[in-house]
């Protein structure tokens, strides 16, 4: 696997308006986003071979935002695992072009769920075993897998709120946030509980958005006006679809998918400067974090206590303010991938990590259900 | 309280676990085969991949895996019964669902808490199970 990195880099990356953005349809949105990632890397859509694309917005996601575009592809991925679809597409871009298969391909999300009012997931895996026991979807499994979290671990709400407030301390810096705020642990604990162990502030926003991301063979990457992002690792896996089918629930996909990526781009987690991982809810940070190698399973929360999160700390986590502060437009995968970009090509002006020559971005979807890592890196 | 309907996603595969809840009883797959219980239903042992499950009455007991006090939901049938305490159980057969614990405050909950299953509440022609802890 080892051959495949390094092929291929991200050289576009782009988020459309973000926040509400109650005119805007979701073909608007990756639209707009898929023209700034194109122009940013002086590519054109004529040069565009591959789409990909995932998510609610559209029955059949490629052929319909493809359509828009008046695009043609010779090659076309609409895999849809929830949030970590996106980092799915881009080990699927990866192998397309080290098969020679295309040169250029275009990644799109875009979603206008908060004005709309409805979260399309929420109610559309009513299975007949789960459905009568009345469990908020996602939400639910989440706090299951918390509750189990805490009690082989001694994980505590404390801890978890850690993770959401570290997020406001770097949304905070992040003009594009979707919350500024200040946010205290306090406030985290005091916020109601939704589903035990999970307070509302534990929870991500419910925003619109769109993202788009460029990646091209490296011959072609030489041409473009931006510096390239390598990509260096990929892994992917799911798990089950059921709350009540996970096997462990303290222990996620991302354990496959990022030894697949340590393994391809030949590095190891003490090697990462940068860590974007999904932050649907403070549990899925810890969760992650344990399960990439940052920290032995089980001690996610102390992890997070003691080295610091938070902006000027010796550990940046979800530097953009994440899916808890900055926007979660459903899938929130292929907004890890923009920020560790500009993070990597010092592009994050108040918040930008100095040095940071590595980025490891981990996805995750459904039900702690997929799991998706990038290894990303810079020359 | 009432439980929405299941009717409509009722099917040849899932009807029997239902059906024998009018019995009180909770059924689930075993496979002759390689002898492991499975739930939920499918149409393959999903451990060796034979086709010889059959239903088989389960104990009833198990252990609780984890739970969650939901104290406010989206979910328009179920605004009214909070808070209730969505678990996974663990059967003795070795297999896990999702159910309700009942009879019990949240503060006497715990993980690995022995439990048996009961069957009170009614969901249309059928009952729903649920846990409370072993006696």
């Amino acid at each position: 696997m080892k051959h495949l990195s390094r092929c291929a880099a991200i050289v576009g990356a782009a988020e459309s308006d973000l926040g509400i953005v109650p005119n805007k349809n979701v073909f608007q949105l990756q639209a707009e986003a898929a023209k700034k990632a194109l122009d940013e890397c002086g590519l054109k859509k004529s040069d565009v071979e591959a789409v990909f694309s995932a998510g609610p917005h559209s029955y059949l996601q490629t052929v319909t935002i493809a359509e828009y575009m008046k695009i043609t592809p010779k090659y076309t991925d609409s895999t849809s695992i929830g949030g970590s679809s996106f980092e799915a597409h881009i080990g699927h871009a990866v192998a397309g072009i080290a098969a020679g298969l295309f040169d250029t391909a275009l990644i799109t999300y875009g979603s206008t769920q908060r004005s709309d009012s409805s979260r399309p997931g929420s109610r559309i895996e009513r299975d007949i075993f789960e459905a009568p026991y009345g469990m908020p979807f996602p939400l639910g499994g989440y706090a299951l897998a918390a509750q189990r979290h805490m009690s082989m671990y001694g994980t505590t709400s404390e801890q978890l709120a850690e993770v959401a407030v570290a997020a406001r301390e770097w949304a905070k810096l992040n003009p594009n946030a979707f919350k500024r705020d200040p946010l205290t642990i306090e406030e985290v604990l005091n916020s109601e509980i939704i589903a035990s162990p999970l307070h509302k502030l534990d929870c991500c926003l419910v925003t619109d958005g769109g993202g788009a991301i460029v990646i091209t063979s490296k011959e072609k990457a030489k041409q473009c006006k931006t510096e390239p992002i390598w990509i260096l690792g990929t892994g992917e896996t799911h798990t089950h679809m059921h709350i009540s089918q996970m096997d462990d629930h303290t222990v996620t996909g991302a354990q496959t998918s990022g030894k697949r990526a340590y393994e391809m781009a030949g590095i190891t987690p003490s090697e990462i400067d940068l860590v974007q991982v999904y932050d649907s809810f403070t549990i899925t940070v810890l969760l992650q974090l344990e399960d990439l190698g940052f920290c032995k399973k089980g001690e996610g929360g102390r992890f997070v206590q003691n080295r610091n999160i938070r902006p000027g700390g010796d550990f940046p986590l979800n530097t953009s303010g994440g899916g808890l502060s900055y926007c979660h437009p459903g899938l929130f995968g292929i907004f890890l991938i923009i920020e560790a970009v500009r993070q990597l090509r010092g592009e994050c002006g108040d918040r930008q990590v100095k040095n940071a020559k590595t980025a490891l971005c981990n996805g995750m979807g459904g039900v702690l259900s997929s799991s998706s890592t990038v290894i990303l890196g810079r020359d | 309280m009432n439980y929405p309907s299941i009717t409509h996603l009722l099917n040849d595969e899932n009807k029997p676990y239902f059906e024998a809840t009018k019995d009180q009883k909770l059924v689930i797959q075993y496979c002759s085969v390689c002898h492991t219980h499975q739930f939920y239903p499918r149409v393959l042992c999903m451990n060796c991949f034979s086709d010889a499950v059959q239903w088989v009455e389960a104990s009833g007991k198990g252990k609780l895996y984890s739970y969650s006090v939901v104290k406010k939901t989206f979910i328009p049938e179920y605004k009214d019964k909070v808070p209730y305490i969505v678990a996974l159980i663990d059967l003795e057969e070795g297999v896990r669902l999702m159910s309700h614990m009942v009879d019990i405050d949240e503060g006497d909950l715990f993980v690995g808490m022995e439990v048996s299953v009961v069957f009170r509440e009614q969901i249309g022609e059928y009952k729903l199970p649920q846990f409370v802890p072993a006696k």
